[in-house]
């Protein structure tokens, strides 16, 4: 089944006023011997079929109790946000080139923008990008572009996801990217204090660091600055609700994903990358900018603005190749933060960490098993295990329990280690499972 | 309409939050903790619903109106998709990543499988990687797979072609990955000029990016000697999906000598844009870049079970968290089910049907600066109307005012005052005689009443606004950021 209109009358009526016999024939220029050579697909069916066929699929998905994050994270979302971004006159928009016709899209994304500095603490943020591992690598380059130098310090207790991202996008620039092991899933500060130097363009860490840690990375920031380097941290957006912010610890770029504000888990996509700066480096940021303005009546209005920093404009030139952001996501967001306010993201946030901090209590008393490091942590923390992390979880799994990310794959030598995330939605009651499963299959 | 932040009051509440069952942590030292709470508005769920529906009224969209945005392929997006993409919101993409979670995962990884193989038939290539995030998100990740191809071979390559009638993403797209642009004019046709193509190609060039049919909404003819005339200094040839929509079924970029190929999901295979994204841009390649495709890779075993693929030295590493806008992928997958075969050629034959329907009518009126039948979009130019003082721009704002979103303007960059038309294929012939009645009418009032043309559009929330202004005050953010 298609969507097109045509009857076989106007399709003729069509046909007679452009002046060819057929529709074949406006396709004349391409030559017979450049033709498809094959086209073997399915025939088309109802929209009662389709759907019939991505529910069976869904069916072969199996849900479990989720204790994983990783990056993406199992939030409440109020059912006003599905309503909300379903409006059909936001998702079947594109990119608000006309202003005056997408006045809705352009203040929302005003709005957004607004949200984002105030969460990060900084003074500019664009309208989004991909995903928080893209917008890593986007401030990476940006830190690049505004220091003119050619080093990049590169945290070993980021996101491994999201370092895979920043090493492939800076494969194939002159550009040196040092990677510096975790110690106890914390930065080496020492090891930082040491490598930072006037080559170096940009130190890049995360917090709370992969796995948990909460960290302050002021002295960081001081240290790079000292030597003419940008400080860029990724945060997680939730715990923005109660976490020093990026702005207040002195860093010069926050990114981060905004899955957590809105967006279902959506098995990874789509979630949105928000990237929020330093005032000064406003014509430095890349993708979409939203400012305000006013018509000739002077009335407020929103316009896409300094849209010279893009690639429509400068082509080769332009501060990032982005075109298509994750606008709907960014609304999702910003939907989500509305709904929630300034005291529900600060009580979110105390929610997801005392669930947390009565997990890391309930686990650790078993026989064993200790936390990987005495530091603070927010919604998730690292469990040294008595057995392989992996086989653990594997055994966990059978039980319909997502127990965690066993680190192994990502850290080699830490095959013990599992990262555990708790947010909101976990009762005590699922947390109370997780521990007896945990306890069991480590002990029977 | 008053911000969201200006209709904040203190003290109100939203959302009531799941109960507090366990005991309270003890806090987090000071050192840790922010200042003081981030500035978010303080609004009853009524409040926010209200705010948001407003703004939804000010908006236009393909379910409203006519929406011909050149490049952009604003086709309807069918509601059964929204459907079909949430039964799959809850799934966890850690879940396939853990030892033994594949399983967990299988209906989801099926349709990350089964997309890519539909895109390897459509687009005639050798594997589909459905990882990149939207259409330049593609560009970006297809150039490093070059690059890749080029360091394992030993190649020294500095440039990369593109044609003056590109999109500006794909000059972009190649300098991030660190090459040199060579930028190749259009001949009197509307191609790509060979001669200078010829001569601009050499042993340092990586690559030739070329969009087909072309930013003009032309086909070349000579697209397969233009990717014989690379791969002779052993530059691969990117094909830029964004106009896929006008070949389907008549042409496969794999055929004609194509390496590497994008697809936009969000034009050609009928998922929203999302007032601009999420898009979902996924690549196609030949069987010499396979090995350098992102990881993880789905991979089909003899048994029918799905599974990821990590363990490939040779590739470029991950350019996205997981694996693609997977809600995306989800809708597009139920799109090509529906359309299937005879669909998806039924598609592009009545785009571009569409196109040069709106094309003929408009002829006479507008200068058409290559007067040639088209594909799936037409160009003209506002040249004629520029005599009066008329730009594209006022015929665009003008449309506002009939009920149409205007055509893309000023685009293609070697069309002055381009106004580019694509229907699409889910326009009706009423639609499209009401819009081309609406650019007539223009083209009458830029001789007659040039003034109107100036003044629009009066039936928007607001007029024209002044860009200069934001550009040079730079206020990005509600006071108090």
């Amino acid at each position: 089944m298609g969507f097109t209109p045509h009857t076989r009358e106007e399709i003729r009526e069509m046909l007679a006023a452009i002046g060819v016999g057929s529709v074949g024939d406006l396709f004349h220029s391409i030559p017979q011997a450049l033709r498809a050579r094959s086209f073997d697909l399915p025939p088309g069916m109802s929209e009662f079929e389709m759907m019939t066929r991505l529910q069976e699929l869904a069916g072969r998905n199996a849900d479990v109790v989720p204790f994983v994050g990783g990056g993406f994270y199992d939030h409440i979302i109020p059912a006003a946000v599905d309503h909300l971004a379903g409006r059909s006159e936001f998702y079947t928009a594109y990119t608000p080139y006309q202003p005056e016709c997408s006045q809705g899209t352009l203040q929302a994304l005003f709005e957004y923008q607004t949200a984002i500095c105030r969460l990060t603490g900084l003074a500019s943020s664009n309208a989004s990008l991909y995903d928080g591992g893209t917008a890593l690598a986007e401030a990476a380059l940006m830190a690049l572009r505004i220091t003119g130098r050619s080093r990049i310090l590169l945290d070993g207790a980021v996101n491994p996801f999201s370092r895979s991202i920043v090493r492939t996008y800076l494969a194939n620039l002159p550009v040196e990217v040092v990677e510096l092991p975790p110690v106890c899933g914390e930065s080496d500060r020492s090891r930082f204090s040491r490598e930072i130097d006037d080559r170096t363009a940009a130190v890049l860490v995360q917090n709370p660091t992969f796995f948990g840690c909460v960290a302050d990375y002021g002295d960081l920031a001081g240290q790079a600055h000292r030597c003419g380097a940008l400080l860029v941290s990724s945060v997680y957006a939730v715990s923005l609700g109660l976490l020093k912010t990026p702005g207040e610890m002195g860093a010069d770029i926050a990114v981060g994903d905004g899955q957590s504000l809105g967006n279902p888990l959506s098995f990874g996509g789509p979630s949105f990358g928000f990237l929020a700066a330093g005032k000064q480096y406003i014509r430095n940021v890349p993708g979409r900018i939203v400012g305000e303005t006013v018509d000739r009546e002077g009335r407020r209005g929103f316009v896409l603005t300094l849209q010279a920093r893009e690639q429509h404009i400068k082509r080769q030139k332009a501060t990032s190749n982005i075109c298509s952001n994750q606008s709907l996501c960014a609304l999702r967001g910003l939907i989500f933060l509305s709904c929630l306010g300034r005291r529900g993201l600060t009580d979110l946030a105390m929610r997801n960490r005392d669930k947390a901090e009565y997990a890391k209590g309930v686990l650790t008393a078993i026989r064993g098993v200790t936390a990987l490091s005495g530091a603070p942590t927010f919604n998730e923390f690292t469990l040294c295990l008595p057995r392989p992390a992996g086989e653990v979880v594997s055994s966990l799994l059978k039980r319909g329990i997502a127990a965690g990310v066993p680190l192994g794959p990502y850290y080699p030598g830490a095959e013990h280690g599992l990262l555990v995330t708790v947010t909101e939605k976990r009762s005590r009651d699922q947390i109370d499972l997780l521990a007896r499963e945990l306890e069991t299959a480590l002990w029977n | 309409m008053e911000l969201i932040y200006e209709k904040s009051v203190d003290g109100r509440a939203g959302v009531r939050l799941p109960a507090g069952d366990v005991p309270a942590a003890s806090p987090l030292p000071a050192g840790f903790l922010r200042g003081e709470p981030a500035g978010l508005p303080e609004l009853s769920e009524l409040d926010v619903v209200r705010h948001f529906t407003q703004l939804s009224r000010r908006n236009i969209g393909v379910d409203t109106t006519f929406y011909p945005l050149g490049s952009c392929t604003m086709k309807y997006n069918a509601k059964a998709l929204e459907e079909g993409a949430r039964l799959f919101t809850p799934f966890h993409p850690m879940v396939p990543l853990l030892p033994g979670g594949e399983k967990f995962s299988q209906g989801a990884l099926a349709i990350l499988h089964r997309m890519g193989k539909l895109l390897e038939e459509i687009t005639g290539m050798d594997a589909v990687t459905c990882q990149p995030l939207a259409g330049a998100h593609g560009e970006v990740t297809g150039i490093m797979l070059i690059a890749a191809y080029h360091k394992a071979k030993g190649n020294r390559k500095r440039y990369v072609i593109v044609p003056d009638s590109s999109h500006g993403t794909n000059p972009s797209s190649a300098a991030m990955v660190g090459y040199e642009i060579v930028t190749v004019p259009t001949d009197a046709c509307g191609d790509m000029d060979r001669e200078k193509y010829k001569a601009a190609l050499s042993g340092e060039v990586a690559a030739v990016m070329m969009t087909c049919p072309n930013t003009l909404g032309l086909f070349n003819p000579h697209i397969k000697e233009i990717c014989a005339l690379a791969h002779a200094v052993d530059a691969l040839v990117y094909y830029d999906g964004a106009n896929l929509n006008a070949i389907l079924g008549k042409l496969r970029p794999g055929d004609v000598g194509f390496d590497v190929v994008h697809v936009n999901l969000h034009k050609t295979f009928g998922t929203p844009h999302g007032s601009g994204g999420p898009g979902s841009g996924p690549v196609g390649v030949k069987q010499a870049l396979v090995p350098y495709l992102p990881v993880p890779r789905v991979v089909e075993g003899g048994d029918g079970r799905f599974s990821l693929d990590s363990d490939r030295p040779l590739s470029i590493g991950r350019t996205a968290n997981f694996f693609g806008n997977f809600g995306v992928i989800a809708r597009a997958y139920g799109y090509t089910l529906m359309l299937g075969k005879e669909g998806l050629i039924d598609a592009g034959e009545l785009a571009v049907l569409n196109a040069n329907y709106v094309l003929a009518r408009l002829k006479d009126l507008y200068d058409l600066p290559y007067d040639q039948t088209c594909m799936h979009e037409c160009v003209f130019s506002a040249s004629r109307q520029l005599r009066h003082d008329i730009r594209a721009i006022d015929i665009a704002k003008f449309l506002i005012d009939k009920g149409f979103h205007p055509p893309t303007v000023y685009f293609p960059l070697i069309v002055k005052e381009a106004i580019m038309i694509e229907p699409t294929e889910t326009e009706s012939k009423a639609t499209l005689d009401a819009f081309i009645e609406a650019m007539r009418e223009a083209a009458v009032l830029a001789e007659k009443d040039p003034a109107a043309l100036k003044r629009a559009p009066v039936t928007t929330p607001i007029s024209r606004p002044d860009e200069t202004k934001a550009a040079r005050e730079q206020k990005v953010c509600h006071f108090g950021c």
